[in-house]
């Protein structure tokens, strides 16, 4: 009997988070479906028509997605890359024995906490400026031309300022796993008369395994979505050279006012990150059963 | 002899690591030293590192010429505000998976979990025509509605793995003694969990805080939090650096202190429990 009224009052408390969450994200999801068939423009209220998959094959020829989608595609890769292989060289070197070690730890960690509109834009000002930078100042010091980062290679530099911002968390997240790595079995490869190399790749390296699937998986989806650090830098440009699928797709709604083609790409984004989603999602759930 | 090489071997490590964590460090180091100069002294071609007159005047200028305390308040309010709202509703919902399981609990989490994995582009112009239309636009309470959908699932999912670690044996303890479920949870289960709790609170007041899709897109000049106040310095007008310096002083300092206390809950929280 207890059980059954439990029970009840359980469905009673997850009615709330439920419903919110199934609104949420169902409601909107089902809009920019329909507005994706339509022919609609903010500029033209009024004169919206069915036009079936037309607004996807805009979307899907234009140039400019080819261009931002593999934009994109560099952006992520560039960034895991940088952060995974840093991550773990971090991860290694704060698991020594280190004096002041909570310091370092404070001092590594502290990027992450930054907001991504200051981190952007103190790179790209006081850092990366061609004439008042600090970077600028250093080459002009050692006698070579300063860099012009954000016209020369205006995604390199986003990624740059993006990998900053993410090297914490994947060192974080890192070291917590080598901590929990056992610590008999490296005193044993070192008996057996183990390199650092083969303790490395044969022992440390699976252990970080299923840690560093989970940081690529979940970095994965935040770095799809990168938006403010193109807007205070860029804005996209030169062209459509730092343009990822996230801004091209706000421009399109929000600048261009063509809401059937910025649904339209708002689609194609749902599908890629599904894409990753799932398979994080079953990295999780494996978690779950254990 | 062992130890002596190990001694040296600490002094490699340790000159490494305080000089690659220095590195890491050095942009908002430098942020902070640029904030106590003059703009004159913020673009010198010869940037000293503590020889300069330091000076408080950018902070001032700050403060006087831009509404920055608003700003701040409706970071304040955003982030607190649909934290503490997302809490109310994430409770209930995390405390019946935890301690209510039935067949359907592990793919409702699952599911819960993959609402956070919709990209924002995929339901930005029904929800800005959605605020629009509702004059939700450029309102507080536009904004803690979304930020507090969009971290509802990361509260549901830290939360049960905080409530799973509580031994159900305390729980049915409770029940022997006859305690009512009312009783259960304010006497027991929460004094328990209130570490969990507050973890949860804090990780997603600094998500929140730092969030800049939303705060950019939904705010102008009347509910911006401190994110998109600072974007406002995006445009190259004239050299603004230790004033640009001064401004994102204060907007990261609170949540830097505060991160740094929530260094071990961070991982739980972002990786879904899929790392401890």
């Amino acid at each position: 009997m207890a059980t059954t009224h439990s029970r009840t009052l359980a469905q009673f408390m997850l009615f709330p988070s439920v419903v919110l969450l199934l609104a949420w994200m169902i409601v909107p999801l089902c809009m920019t479906l329909y507005f994706s068939f339509l022919d609609y423009n903010l500029l033209s209220p009024g004169t919206e028509e069915f036009i079936g998959f037309l607004n996807y094959e805009f979307f899907l020829t234009d140039p400019a997605f080819f261009e931002s989608f593999f934009n994109t595609l560099v952006l992520v890769g560039g960034v895991l890359l940088i952060t995974i292989c840093g991550g773990i060289g971090l991860a290694i070197l704060l698991d020594q024995a280190i004096w002041g070690r909570n310091y370092v730890r404070i001092m590594v960690l502290a990027p992450f906490f930054v907001m991504p509109t200051v981190s952007a834009l103190v790179w790209k000002n006081m850092l990366m400026n061609p004439v008042n930078g600090l970077f600028a100042h250093f080459a002009t010091f050692i006698g070579i031309e300063p860099i012009d980062f954000f016209s020369q290679a205006p995604l390199l530099s986003i990624i740059i300022i993006v990998s900053w911002q993410w090297l914490p968390f994947a060192a974080l997240i890192l070291l917590t796993a080598i901590q929990s790595l056992d610590r008999e079995q490296l005193e044993a490869a070192d008996l057996d008369g183990a390199g650092p190399f083969s303790k490395f790749f044969y022992i440390v390296l699976p252990h970080l395994s299923r840690a560093v699937t989970a940081v690529i998986l979940i970095e994965t989806i935040f770095l799809l979505s990168i938006f403010a650090e193109i807007l205070v830098t860029t804005s996209g440009g030169p062209g459509y050279e730092s343009t990822n699928i996230t801004y091209l797709i706000y421009t399109q709604s929000l600048l261009q006012f063509d809401v059937g083609g910025g649904s339209a790409g708002g689609i194609i984004a749902v599908i890629i990150a599904n894409i990753v989603a799932i398979f994080l999602m079953r990295l999780i759930g494996k978690n779950l059963e254990g | 002899m062992a130890i002596q090489s190990s001694n040296k071997s600490k002094i490699i490590y340790t000159l490494l690591a305080w000089s690659i964590s220095a590195a890491i460090f050095f942009p908002i180091f430098w942020t902070l030293l640029t904030s106590f100069k003059t703009e004159a002294e913020a673009i010198s071609a010869s940037p000293s590192l503590f020889m300069f007159d330091w000076t408080l005047e950018n902070y001032q200028d700050v403060l006087a010429r831009s509404p920055y305390f608003e700003h701040f308040w409706n970071s304040v309010v955003i982030s607190l505000g649909s934290s503490l709202i997302g809490l109310l509703i994430a409770i209930p919902a995390a405390w019946s998976m935890a301690f209510v399981q039935t067949k359907r609990t592990k793919n409702l989490l699952m599911w819960m979990l993959s609402t956070k994995m919709l990209p924002p582009v995929g339901v930005l112009i029904p929800i800005y025509l959605l605020f629009r239309d509702f004059d939700l636009l450029d309102t507080k309470l536009g904004l803690v509605i979304v930020m507090t959908l969009i971290n509802l699932p990361i509260m549901v999912w830290m939360l049960y793995t905080y409530f799973r670690e509580i031994p159900n044996e305390i729980l049915e303890a409770s029940r022997m003694d006859g305690a009512s479920i009312k009783a259960e949870i304010f006497h027991v289960l929460l004094p328990i969990a209130l570490p969990g709790i507050a973890s949860t609170l804090l990780l997603n007041v600094i998500l929140a805080w730092n969030e800049a899709f939303w705060t950019l897109i939904l705010t102008a000049a009347n509910a911006a939090p401190l994110t998109a106040f600072i974007a406002s310095y995006s445009s190259p007008e004239g050299l603004f650096y230790a004033k640009l310096s001064a401004a994102s002083a204060m907007a990261i300092a609170p949540i830097l202190i505060l991160g740094w206390f929530s260094q071990k809950q961070l991982v739980r929280g972002l990786t879904f429990g899929a790392v401890k």
